[in-house]
């Protein structure tokens, strides 16, 4: 068991750098989801630690060795990746037990690995057959069995649930999370889906054009994101934003609608995440609808703060009819507005 | 398609039955001009029914002294040299192609696509063209009347390279990622990963190669000059000439026949991978 340090990683292809010096440490058995849009460097920094891309400047310790020479076997490492990547010639008993006989391992402690990665995951009927013969969700099974019986001090896990369908998503989410716990590896997960990250890690990095931007858990990112990036990203529907003015602790919308609360002076950008907007007919926050999205659970109204074109969403309990051009009002409590500079970092 | 027009499919079966017999024809002359005596041969008319001299004449194209008058090898010995020489050339296409597509697409070293393109330039460059030079070569080498003379000058392939270049580019790279997260060194990927996907491939590339080979012609007449060394497909043509009486035809078409049949073998029996290796695109 080990935990990871990661110390000023550069990365750059050509003259290109792409990775502009990301730092973190994942302590020992914690669960630590990268996230961001895609081309931020997210699975670059995964095949870094894993050893598949050359490390330009810095350091990755495991443990507390330093790996940026080694091989990827010499890592102690597993990684699943985003296609599963299983060796379609080999039987499921075979793939799995690959890195074992290169090792070379006894026979007998294969086998015992192998079938109690399999009885761990439910795919002991399947052993015999070929990659091509099972389903979807099947195979990231196996993909992780082929991780488990290595018992490695890291997983690595490269969008693994992309490829499934949105039910089976869910599900193996739950497992992976559990699995994790149960082993008790560190585990670092790249993924762009924000509601995978937040419900898998203990801790998430959102990554940004090669920057980390903030690294903490899904409660803190959530209630106090450091840039508006963090913001934006997560938190589903995504946080409004309004141009503001901030003075003796007022924050004035464009319209002229003042909201009490809000540190600092002059012109910021006012964060309002749509399930914060409290439904309020003398609230100063006034939103002309466009249309509504029933979710069932919740309706979302699209519109704009009225006398601006300022998008602006908020989303109300249980299910409302709205009709085009009504106008709601909404109120906000203090803490939960966010207040972001010119540069787009949080103020307060 | 769903048509109805009766002229229609009776001429296009007319002329399907046409080229079926312009190809089969002459194949059954063969097969029945083998298995009658010399006399019958040269009568008129020809004989279209097959007579009762099939063992006798193939007892006598493979363990005699050849036609009567020359002094060749018997026939037994020629299709082995046939067949040492198909096998080898196809055989060693594929092991040099594998290997050098391995390289290319595996590995970064200087020049790689310099090396690449030079041998993808040596398509231009059969053996009919440099024909001289590789003579003088194998000659200085001391490689005429052998196995080594008959083979390896053909078996340097860019076909077979560029195939298997293509083969290996449709794996995807997360399998070499995988592999080397097992902790497979490089041939340890080639033998355990690369091959086995390449299956059918090789066995297509086997098929069309070795009949490439055993085709050989020109190149086995250049070089060979001893008895013992001679190929079948080069001996028919000598044996037309060979003879100063009237040809020998039941010998002749028996030779003839025997060596259509190992490239019919190689097709029938690997058919299936073949057709596999061709066609099938996913990995």
């Amino acid at each position: 068991m080990a935990g990871i340090v990661l110390d000023k990683l550069k990365k750059s292809y050509g003259g290109t750098e792409v990775l502009h010096g990301v730092n973190a440490e994942i302590a020992d058995g914690e669960f630590v989801v990268i996230v961001g849009p895609s081309g931020c460097g997210k699975s670059t920094l995964l095949r870094m630690i894993a050893g598949l891309e050359s490390v330009t400047e810095g350091e990755i310790r495991i443990g507390e060795r330093v790996v940026n020479g080694l091989e990827p076997a010499q890592r102690d490492i597993a990684m699943v990746f985003q296609n599963y990547a299983l060796y379609p010639h080999m039987s499921v008993r075979q793939n799995m037990a690959y890195g074992l006989k290169i090792r070379g391992l006894p026979k007998e402690e294969i086998d015992r690995r192998v079938e109690e990665a399999a009885d761990i995951l439910e795919i002991r009927d399947y052993l015999e057959r070929k990659p091509r013969q099972l389903s979807g969700g099947q195979r990231q099974r196996v993909a992780m069995g082929r991780a488990i019986v290595r018992k490695p001090q890291v997983f690595l896990f490269d969008e693994p649930l992309s490829n499934l369908d949105a039910k089976l998503r869910v599900q193996m989410r739950l497992e992976i999370r559990r699995l994790q716990k149960r082993l008790g590896v560190t585990a670092v997960y790249v993924t762009h889906d924000q509601v995978e990250a937040m419900t898998l890690g203990d801790r998430l990095m959102v990554l940004n054009g090669g920057r980390s931007e903030q690294f903490g858990t899904p409660i803190e990112l959530y209630e106090r994101p450091q840039t508006t990036f963090v913001a934006g990203f997560i938190g589903s529907p995504a946080m409004n934003f309004l141009p503001a003015t901030a003075e003796g602790g007022e924050v004035v919308l464009e319209n002229g609608a003042r909201l009490p609360g809000g540190t600092g002076a002059g012109r910021v950008r006012l964060g309002l995440r749509p399930e914060h907007l409290l439904a309020d007919d003398g609230g100063p926050i006034r939103l002309q609808a466009i249309l509504a999205e029933q979710l069932g659970a919740s309706t979302l109204v699209h519109g704009t703060l009225e006398g601006t074109d300022s998008a602006l969403v908020a989303a109300l309990p249980g299910t409302r009819a709205v009709t085009e051009g009504e106008v709601l009002g909404f109120s906000v409590a203090p803490a939960q507005m966010h207040l972001f500079d010119g540069e787009g970092r949080r103020i307060g | 398609m769903v048509e109805n027009r009766p002229w229609l499919a009776f001429f296009t079966h007319v002329v399907l039955l046409i080229g079926i017999a312009v190809i089969a024809l002459p194949i059954w002359i063969t097969f029945v001009a083998a298995t009658h005596d010399e006399i019958r041969m040269t009568q008129v008319p020809l004989p279209l029914l097959p007579g009762d001299q099939f063992w006798a004449n193939l007892k006598a194209t493979l363990f005699g002294r050849g036609l009567s008058g020359t002094e060749t090898a018997p026939v037994w010995r020629m299709l082995f040299n046939s067949l040492v020489m198909a096998m080898a050339i196809a055989l060693g296409k594929i092991a040099i192609s594998l290997l050098s597509a391995f390289a290319i697409v595996y590995f970064r070293f200087p020049f790689r696509m310099g090396f690449f393109w030079m041998i993808f330039i040596t398509l231009m460059l059969p053996v009919e063209v440099r024909i001289l030079p590789t003579f003088e070569v194998v000659a200085q080498l001391g490689m005429l009347n052998s196995y080594a003379g008959l083979t390896i000058p053909l078996i340097a392939s860019a076909t077979a390279t560029f195939m298997f270049r293509q083969v290996f580019l449709t794996i995807p790279d997360e399998m070499l990622e995988s592999a080397r997260i097992d902790g497979a060194g490089p041939m340890r990927f080639f033998f355990d990963i690369l091959l086995p996907l390449s299956r059918t491939n090789i066995a297509a590339l086997f098929v069309i190669l070795f009949i490439y080979g055993w085709n050989q012609y020109l190149w086995p007449l250049l070089i060979t000059t001893d008895q013992d060394m001679t190929t079948i497909v080069m001996s028919i043509k000598q044996m037309l000439e060979a003879a100063e009486q009237s040809p020998q035809w039941n010998i002749i078409m028996m030779t003839a026949l025997l060596a259509m049949l190992p490239p019919v073998l190689v097709v029938i029996f690997m058919q299936k991978l073949f057709v596999k290796g061709l066609t099938e695109t996913e990995k």
